[in-house]
């Protein structure tokens, strides 16, 4: 509890000073290499006046939450089915440890012949980036039930389904909660790649296409907006988890509560 | 023979295991060979040798964990090759085997769930057991917030309630603190006697086996290990430490170890 009071100011001061820093590297190479927070926010708030600010945060956010939302409804089911059947794993793992390292973003093209130019293809492609790394956190957490909880549960008479459902699932809830937190991440990766790419609205875009205008600034605008969308969505994922989730052992991982 | 079997005996007859891929007679490495045991309905047997001898291999071939390589073993009239609820395993780690995002009325429901038994009785037959090992009030606490003791009354209590008629327990008590482990050994004699179990306890602890069993088998060192004696402990319950006969037949048993 003490150390939470003494980090409060701490980190008020921490984000002046770097704001501080930033406004004095920027009076030395100018506005048009690197604009200042000042001239950042004058940016920022001519986006917020003309309304393209919150729209592209809208509709960037929609696709991420939406792709995340489809994209780890339909891993976690198949982490628990690779994890649980032998015979599919020999054939999965080498498959998925394949791709993914395969980026989302090298699939654009690919997701636009496929899905089309609208909104199909973006989604398409944060399931994609969601999609495998739910699977693997899933499955790795299926194999890491001890198997004392299968052993006991199979001797107090449940029946191989039973296991599965009261077993196996609930003590691989933190592993699909870390999965399904990590994919937020590289969902935010995706989108953006996307937006830059093959779209004309969402924050990728604003900052691509400031680059016509030589708008540095609002580049600027368009990293921060980013930097507080994935800060927010992962603190409040994180709440959400820690909330509903603690008799299953997801605990905060917020290193300020340690 | 002839008499009536009762479900909760258990015949073991030339029962040998071994891991190995290669079925070639002669070139098996048997963990057990050729142990033959009978153990009556209601009797507390204890398993007493060395670690790595194969006790706890024994006690997953009876829980029908693992199967045998070949021989007899026989659990009532039929023959074992799956877990059933007429076997309750606990344990040596409560941690391992608990459901921690269970509590502690939960855990100890949890057979009876599976079975569909109404919610009532359930709580019912879970206040009963609770109640035996003592753990009334933590009825609502999850495992964590328990002691290393507390969680294998816990296991305990959740194997009792599914009223089985063998009660495999392998080092149940080995990870407690000196004292924990007295109380728990002298509550796990009235349990057994209040619940006409039969009991096959394994440990390395040769006090710990006097303390507790009627008869002690004793098992050679791996691999191929075999039960070589049996001892009957002709004393009463609760047994005295400080009795001679108590010291005398600890000498006995510890004598076969020494060489």
């Amino acid at each position: 509890m003490s150390k939470k009071i003494k980090n409060g100011p701490l980190q008020v001061l921490f984000w002046i000073a770097l704001i501080v820093i930033w406004q004095l590297v920027s009076l030395v190479y100018g506005p048009e290499i690197l604009p200042g927070p000042i001239y950042t926010a004058k940016g920022g708030y001519e986006l917020l006046m003309d309304g393209t600010l919150l729209q592209y945060i809208g509709i960037s956010s929609y696709r991420v939450l939406l792709g995340w939302t489809l994209g780890s409804l339909v891993a976690v089911p198949i982490g628990i089915i690779i994890g649980k059947v032998g015979f599919i794993r020999i054939f999965a793992e080498p498959f998925l440890n394949f791709i993914r390292f395969i980026p989302p973003i090298a699939f654009i093209t690919l997701f636009l012949v496929w899905f089309g130019i609208g909104e199909t293809s973006k989604v398409m492609l944060i399931m994609y980036a969601t999609f495998f790394i739910v699977i693997l956190n899933t499955f790795t957490g299926v194999l890491s039930v001890e198997e004392d909880k299968i052993r006991s549960a199979r001797s107090m008479g449940a029946s191989e389904w039973q296991i599965v459902v009261h077993v196996i699932i609930p003590a691989t809830v933190p592993y699909i909660f870390t999965g399904i937190r990590l994919a937020m991440g590289t969902s935010f990766m995706a989108i953006i790649g996307a937006e830059m790419i093959a779209s004309n609205e969402g924050v990728g875009y604003l900052i691509w296409n400031s680059r016509l205008f030589f708008r540095t600034d609002w580049i600027f605008v368009g990293l921060i907006c980013l930097g507080l969308m994935g800060f927010l969505t992962d603190r409040a994922v994180g709440l959400l988890g820690r909330r509903m989730l603690a008799r299953y052992g997801v605990v905060s991982t917020t290193s300020l509560k340690r | 023979m002839g008499a009536v079997t009762r479900p909760n005996e258990i015949y073991i007859e030339r029962l040998n295991k071994s891991y190995s891929q290669q079925q070639t007679a002669g070139d098996l490495h048997y963990i057990i060979q050729d142990v033959d045991l009978v153990v009556k309905g209601g009797e507390f047997f204890v398993l007493l040798g060395p670690s790595g001898c194969g006790k706890s291999t024994l006690l997953s071939l009876i829980a029908g964990f693992v199967s045998k390589t070949s021989g007899h073993l026989r659990v009532g009239e039929k023959e074992v090759d799956r877990p059933g609820q007429d076997r309750a395993v606990v344990f040596p780690q409560a941690d391992s085997s608990l459901f921690p995002w269970l509590t502690v009325r939960e855990n100890v429901e949890f057979g009876l769930r599976m079975k569909r038994i109404p919610a009532a009785r359930r709580k019912e037959i879970s206040d009963r057991f609770i109640g035996m090992v003592g753990l009334k009030g933590h009825e609502n606490k999850f495992p964590r917030e328990l002691s290393g003791g507390m969680k294998q009354r816990v296991q305990l209590a959740r194997v009792l309630s599914n009223d089985p008629g063998i009660l495999l327990m392998d080092e149940p008590f080995g990870a407690l603190d000196a004292m924990t482990r007295r109380t728990m050994q002298r509550e796990l004699v009235k349990i057994w006697q209040e619940t006409d179990k039969t009991v096959i306890f394994v440990t390395h602890d040769i006090q710990e086996a006097l303390l507790l069993g009627g008869r002690i088998g004793i098992m050679s060192a791996g691999p191929s290990s075999r039960i070589t004696d049996i001892y009957e402990v002709p004393l009463s319950y609760p047994r005295d430490l400080a009795a001679p006969e108590f010291h005398e037949l600890y000498n006995r048993i510890q004598a076969h170890f020494d060489e």
